[in-house]
């Protein structure tokens, strides 16, 4: 178990949300530091040593990412994501309440390090009133002379906007939240060109999870080393684990990757509700395969790789714990309505599949689970897999083919 | 009157906030703004929002369209939105809703007799550890309530009512 948190710092010093406490324990002192002393590839550098692998889900290398990016073209912009609408997630909303100016250092530091001298913070819409907080925290660092023009007495300049959504899953996805930032319906595009060669408003842009943004002021500040000396080879570092499902004590826990599926359950989360046995485990929330539970199952270290060869992704570590009382039908009846309502309807795949989906598992819940609905539930799934234009159809399958496929008596009653 | 001229201040930060040459993406801060007095957005709103962006009024009527938390009709002062998704729905959400339904005399989507609340069934809300819970949509913003059961927010909607009555 940690000592100290290095994201959800909050839990060790009180008050950390105010400016004056976050910068007597070391606030901004990275960012000056490499606004200073580091030229903006030496940051990249540091980053890719550090092992920094992207928090929104798909863990893909921060520092290489931000390398992508296309320095024939100007301006180039920051976003941060702050969208999490997964169902089962729940870390940025308490990182930007708790911990804000970690995460807006964070975001400074990705934004000089991409040469961005303006940088959005995309929340989802329910998030009215994180927005409101985290205005008046860009505000106070803009008086504190940590944000602006001319920063720390070079010719360096950045602003940091907040910018609502209205209620979209899709727009999590970096594509769409560019288009919705653009003011128009939050639909994913076709990719290539990637963002970092024509993102907002057409310019190279990098999008960054919450929580992948707050590890840089730490890393910058203590180091690479330091912080792949923490997690695994595949994994550096630590991530907070969004608990959920029937668990005693579900919550956000911040631990190294490594730690099994059993130290999250019942070390930090208490165990399963009534002492039941835990029958599945959605380790990325409902875009999740199911995970089914047995010894070696919860003593796996949880990290990308890992994870990966119990037939799942770890994702964003939105960790729903399913309990020996729920059957599985019921659990996709609830994944499936969620996607069917969050399919942006681009492209058919996902809008139809998504649609027959739905119909489908209504009709084997009706009507005493007839084999042939099942099988043709199965078979819309595996239809819909690599054909959609975006994760979100992917997503979708994810519990319907592995729901049946791994947990058949449940579809058999 | 147009929103420049209700908001003046408002107006003006939100279109701070993008490159002159990008307006447009102040369409969305815009419809929040339209949103507030009444809790939804009407045609001469979106009308407004289009000659001040100059985008086409179907470009304002796609978006308010798209994004759930635009309302283009009138409904119940408080939009009482809770989340039944998978999460919450392991932790009670739907026994939740079904119990709000009976004492409120309602079902899922329909709003009191008196326009108070209307109870709406919504996806994940990012509070999946303190189900069951709800966010009540006003014009005014978006509040979230936690660790709820149906005893708290049957007060909850009573202390709205009064202060109704009261204004």
């Amino acid at each position: 178990m940690l000592m100290t948190h290095i994201l959800l710092r909050h839990r060790d010093i009180p008050d950390i949300n105010k400016l004056n406490v976050y910068k007597s324990n070391g606030g901004f002192e990275a960012f000056k530091k490499v606004v200073t002393k580091m030229k903006p590839g030496e940051v990249t550098d540091a980053v890719k040593a550090s092992g920094l692998r992207g928090r929104g889900g798909a863990g893909f290398p921060t520092g290489v990412k931000w390398s992508f990016i296309d320095n024939k073209i100007w301006p180039h912009y920051v976003v941060a994501n702050a969208d999490e609408s997964e169902p089962g997630t729940f870390k940025d909303r308490e990182i930007m309440e708790s911990n804000p100016f970690q995460f807006l250092e964070g975001v400074a530091i990705a934004s000089y390090a991409v040469g961005a001298n303006a940088a959005y913070v995309y929340l989802r819409g329910e998030f009215w009133q994180v927005a409101k907080f985290l205005d008046e925290k860009i505000a106070e660092m803009g008086e504190a002379g940590v944000l602006g023009e001319n920063l720390f007495g070079t010719d360096y300049s950045l602003h940091i906007y907040t910018h609502l959504g209205a209620g979209a899953y899709i727009c999590g996805e970096e594509t769409a939240m560019l288009e919705s930032i653009e003011g128009k319906r939050g639909t994913p595009r076709i990719r290539p060109p990637f963002p970092a060669v024509y993102g907002l408003y057409g310019k190279p842009t990098v999008v960054n999870n919450v929580e992948t943004l707050t590890n840089l002021p730490m890393i910058l500040a203590n180091g690479a080393d330091w912080y792949k000396n923490m997690g695994t080879p595949d994994s550096a570092g630590v991530k907070v684990f969004s608990l959920s499902g029937r668990v005693r004590k579900p919550g956000n826990y911040e631990l190294p990757f490594g730690t099994t599926f059993r130290q999250l359950i019942y070390e930090h989360g208490g165990g399963v509700q009534e002492g039941r046995p835990v029958k599945a485990i959605m380790p990325a929330g409902a875009s999740s395969s199911f995970i089914a539970a047995d010894e070696k199952v919860l003593d796996t270290q949880m990290d990308y790789a890992a994870v990966r060869t119990l037939g799942a992704d770890l994702g964003s570590a939105s960790v729903i714990v399913i309990d020996d009382t729920v059957s599985m039908d019921w659990v996709i009846n609830k994944t499936i309505h969620f996607f069917k309502h969050e399919s942006c309807g681009k492209c058919t795949p996902c809008r139809e599949g998504t649609y027959w989906m739905m119909h489908l598992i209504e009709d084997i819940r009706d009507g005493g689970h007839s084999t042939d609905n099942v099988d043709l539930l199965l078979n819309v799934a595996k239809q819909m897999q690599n054909k959609c234009l975006c994760p979100l159809g992917e997503f979708s399958t994810m519990a319907v083919v592995t729901g049946i496929e791994r947990f058949a008596q449940d579809f058999t009653k | 009157m147009s929103l420049a001229e209700k908001y003046p201040k408002e107006v003006k930060q939100i279109l701070a906030k993008y490159p002159p040459e990008h307006k447009r993406s102040a369409v969305m801060p815009l419809l929040y703004l339209a949103q507030r007095e009444d809790g939804y957005i009407t045609k001469e709103a979106m009308q407004d929002i289009a000659d001040a962006l100059e985008i086409s009024v179907t470009d304002v009527g796609s978006v308010v369209g798209f994004y759930t938390l635009y309302h283009d009709k009138k409904e119940g002062k408080y939009r009482m939105q809770v989340c039944t998704d998978l999460p919450c729905a392991l932790r009670g959400a739907d026994q939740f809703m079904e119990s709000l339904c009976s004492n409120l005399g309602i079902k899922v989507g329909e709003t009191t007799a008196d326009g108070l609340v209307t109870l709406e069934a919504v996806t994940c809300l990012a509070a999946c550890d303190r189900a069951p819970m709800f966010q009540i949509q006003s014009g005014d913003g978006l509040k979230y309530y936690e660790d709820m059961n149906v005893d708290k927010t049957m007060e909850l909607i009573e202390a709205l009512r009064k202060a109704e009555s009261n204004s």
